[in-house]
């Protein structure tokens, strides 16, 4: 323990602890921007210096420890000024056009320039210029926004372990940029959306298609369907200052109706049969001596992660289509039918929380005759934006059920937005297939949380089976090494490229706090705990479609629509 | 043709990162796109990041050198002595920017930070040669020189490459 003194303050700090932490948890705020927690830090951006007593410069707080008898100032006139010089010269090499950017009221160099009172341009000189990146269906990339903090490389680098983006070049050329500066949708990027979430202005963000489903809207002759992923559920109410955790489930389909949509379906119902398929797959596969380990196959960043990586490897990955593209292939067969509407009229549009659902809408793997399975796919933050657009006051918003037969669900596929819920939910699916009976206990803890690879052993009549849920692509080299040579014990892999699964997707609210995502991922565990059916099987409409149109999973019919293959990207 | 310069170091180690990048280097004159891909594979290491390291470093280049180098001197006595304008007059002429190659392929500009001939600044060499106290009116000549002292080959008249 050390004792040091900021601001006058007597503060008691841990050994080893830097200054930033100390004054946090004297709850004295020093504003960041380089710094992002629990990745050893840098000192890049300077924003964070203090003055220590026998110190002749500034010091970056968030890469000094602490030690005994430290007085520290935080916020001295030479602190603020040299701190307010940072802000100025970041401000005037930046475009300086809030008014129209998508980041606008939510920028931490805007923030910033507000707290430490910018007002006039003084240092008015050349401006760097770079163009827009829009290669790709899911992500824009606008350097000349970029403060080059550094927070994108790191998490790409070290948190998610994909490498695709990185310092070039130096001084006033600096770019954070691919390989030859040659577009995101080229490049490895698996379009995860992790470093959106960590950009402290809007030089990453997503490609909006707002304005595709408002003119899909707009349009009579088509009938628009929206279905909303379990994750955006318990995270979109935070947008409209709601306590951290609000299930606006019923809030949101009375929304979306009132913005024009004809159906409001929930993308849970085809997790229910996503867990048909994939356990009935996954049976399949152990039965007749198949390739084993099973992966998921739900998170298109993991899908395009292992097509650029370990494309040898594809035969391990589950053909089931995601959720959200089973639902749109139903939509456009058997209810189109149903309902007696030309499939080609049928407009759908997923609310994801995801950014890389909106390059997988776009795969040619995922259409039947030039027709896409999805035709647009709005990530949580675009439709709070086109909420507030049409006008819509969400908090007041009277809760309506979702339409039929495609919006029924369990339990088991609420928990599909975090990771380790399609493990869980595949787990409960597949112990009635096998054995006929039911669980005792329908929670597994120990693949619950945010740990890198969560391991759970099951003995199903009288045999072990062994599953494991990769929490975050960055932790997923070792088991694909396993796998690779042979030495892997699993049977059934789950892996989603995010940490912590859809509840943390790159098409989240932004937010750098990660107290926030346990507090979304507690309000899907608690919807399915109050469920009263939580098996996938049980889900009354997923049998009416078999009945009536699959007859059984992994029919030759469930295969031509509710299936798909996907192939190498490696160069 | 590179390959042999994998055999001098141990794969997956990053700290020979550069050590590789030189030797790809000495051999084409440049690093070519399929080359950096390979050391990164070899170092275990992102393109990104390797294609980082090539593009902070002055010593690497990413495209061929030209049959001509104009080197332009930048340092502090040639900038007093008007090497800026030096500089844009070469630009304009060759059309190119500082840093880049003709499409013909026949120069290279580039600036250097000083040569240490600061006495008959401003100074650029062309090729080994160096034109020390030069004027803006004089470059359409010296390039001129050039092209009639090494005509364009003839493979590259027939549009070879």
């Amino acid at each position: 323990m050390a004792e040091l003194t900021i601001n006058n303050i007597k503060v008691n700090a841990e050994d080893g602890m830097t200054i930033l932490d100390a004054a946090k948890s004297a709850g004295i705020a020093i504003p960041t921007l380089c710094h992002i927690k629990n990745l050893f830090p840098t000192g890049a951006c300077r924003i964070c210096s203090v003055e220590v007593e026998g110190q002749r410069g500034l010091i970056p707080s968030c890469a000094y420890p602490v030690y005994e008898g430290m007085v520290v100032e935080t916020n001295s006139s030479r602190v603020r000024r040299a701190r307010k010089t940072i802000v100025e010269l970041l401000v005037e090499n930046h475009p300086q056009d809030c008014l129209i950017c998508v980041r606008n009221k939510n920028c931490e160099l805007q923030d910033l320039s507000a707290q430490y009172g910018v007002r006039e341009h003084r240092y008015s000189g050349e401006a760097k210029d770079h163009a827009i990146d829009i290669s790709s269906p899911s992500m824009e990339r606008d350097p000349a926004k970029c403060i080059l903090c550094g927070r994108c490389v790191r998490i790409c680098n070290e948190v998610q372990q994909v490498g695709a983006i990185d310092f070039t070049k130096r001084g006033f050329q600096s770019i954070v940029t691919t390989p030859y500066n040659k577009g995101l949708n080229i490049s490895d990027c698996i379009l995860c959306g992790q470093c959106i979430l960590v950009c402290p202005t809007a030089a990453l963000r997503e490609r909006s298609q707002t304005k595709d489903v408002a003119n899909a809207l707009g349009d009579k002759k088509k009938f628009v369907v929206a279905q909303i992923a379990p994750a955006v559920r318990a995270s979109l109410g935070e947008e409209f200052n709601m306590p951290l955790g609000t299930d606006v489930t019923g809030q949101l389909v009375t929304g979306l109706k009132r913005l024009g949509f004809k159906r409001v379906f929930d993308t849970n119902f085809a997790a229910d049969l996503t867990i048909m398929e994939e356990t009935t797959e996954l049976i399949n596969r152990i039965t007749t001596n198949k390739t084993l380990p099973m992966f998921t196959s739900c998170c298109p960043g993991w899908v395009k992660y292992i097509e650029h990586n370990r494309p040898e490897l594809l035969d391990h990955v589950s053909t089931c289509k995601s959720p959200h593209e089973m639902e749109g292939a139903i939509l456009k067969t058997y209810y189109a039918k149903k309902i007696g509407v030309d499939p080609k009229d049928i407009f759908v549009v997923s609310i994801m929380p995801c950014t890389v659902k909106k390059f997988e809408s776009s795969r040619a793997e995922l259409s039947e005759e030039h027709m896409p399975d999805v035709d647009a796919v709005l990530t949580t933050r675009e439709l709070v934006r086109y909420f507030n657009m049409a006008g819509i006051d969400f908090c007041d918003l009277p809760e309506t059920e979702f339409d039929s037969p495609l919006g029924e669900s369990t339990g088991a596929a609420i928990i599909f937005g975090t990771s380790g819920g399609v493990m869980e939910a595949a787990i409960r699916t597949a112990y009635n297939t096998l054995t006929g009976n039911e669980l005792d206990t329908l929670e597994f803890e120990q693949i619950r949380g945010f740990e890198g690879v969560k391991e759970l052993t099951v003995n199903i009549n009288g045999s072990d089976f062994n599953f494991a849920v990769v929490n975050g692509i960055g932790n997923i080299a070792k088991v694909l090494d396993d796998v690779e040579q042979g030495t892997s014990k699993y049977h059934f892999i789950e892996v989603m490229a995010c940490p912590g699964g859809c509840i943390n997707g790159g098409g989240q609210p932004i937010h750098q706090k990660p107290e926030k995502v346990i507090k979304r991922i507690k309000a899907l565990y608690e919807i399915d705990s109050k469920m009263i059916f939580r098996k996938s099987h049980e889900n009354e409409s997923v049998k009416t479609l078999y009945k009536e149109f699959f007859i059984e999973p992994n029919s030759h019919k469930a295969h031509e629509i509710l299936h798909t293959h996907y192939h190498s990207r490696k160069k | 043709m590179h390959k042999q310069i994998f055999e001098k170091y141990p794969p997956k180690d990053k700290s020979n990162l550069i050590a590789l990048l030189q030797g790809v280097q000495e051999i084409y004159g440049y690093l070519p796109e399929g080359a950096l891909q390979e050391v990164a594979d070899f170092v275990a290491l992102p393109l990104s990041r390797v294609y980082g390291v090539a593009t902070f470093y002055n010593q690497f280049r990413l495209t061929p050198l030209g049959e001509n180098v104009i080197r332009v001197c930048r340092g502090t006595a040639c900038h007093v002595c008007n090497s800026a304008n030096i500089l844009f007059s070469l630009e304009t002429n060759l059309g190119i920017k500082a840093g880049q190659t003709t499409r013909d392929k026949r120069f290279t500009l580039e600036t250097v930070a000083c040569i240490g001939a600061c006495s008959i600044a401003p100074v650029i060499t062309v090729n080994d040669e160096y034109y020390g106290k030069i004027t803006v009116k004089e470059i359409p000549n010296i390039i001129k020189k050039i092209n009639l002292a090494k005509p364009v080959a003839d493979k590259q008249k027939a549009g070879v490459k």
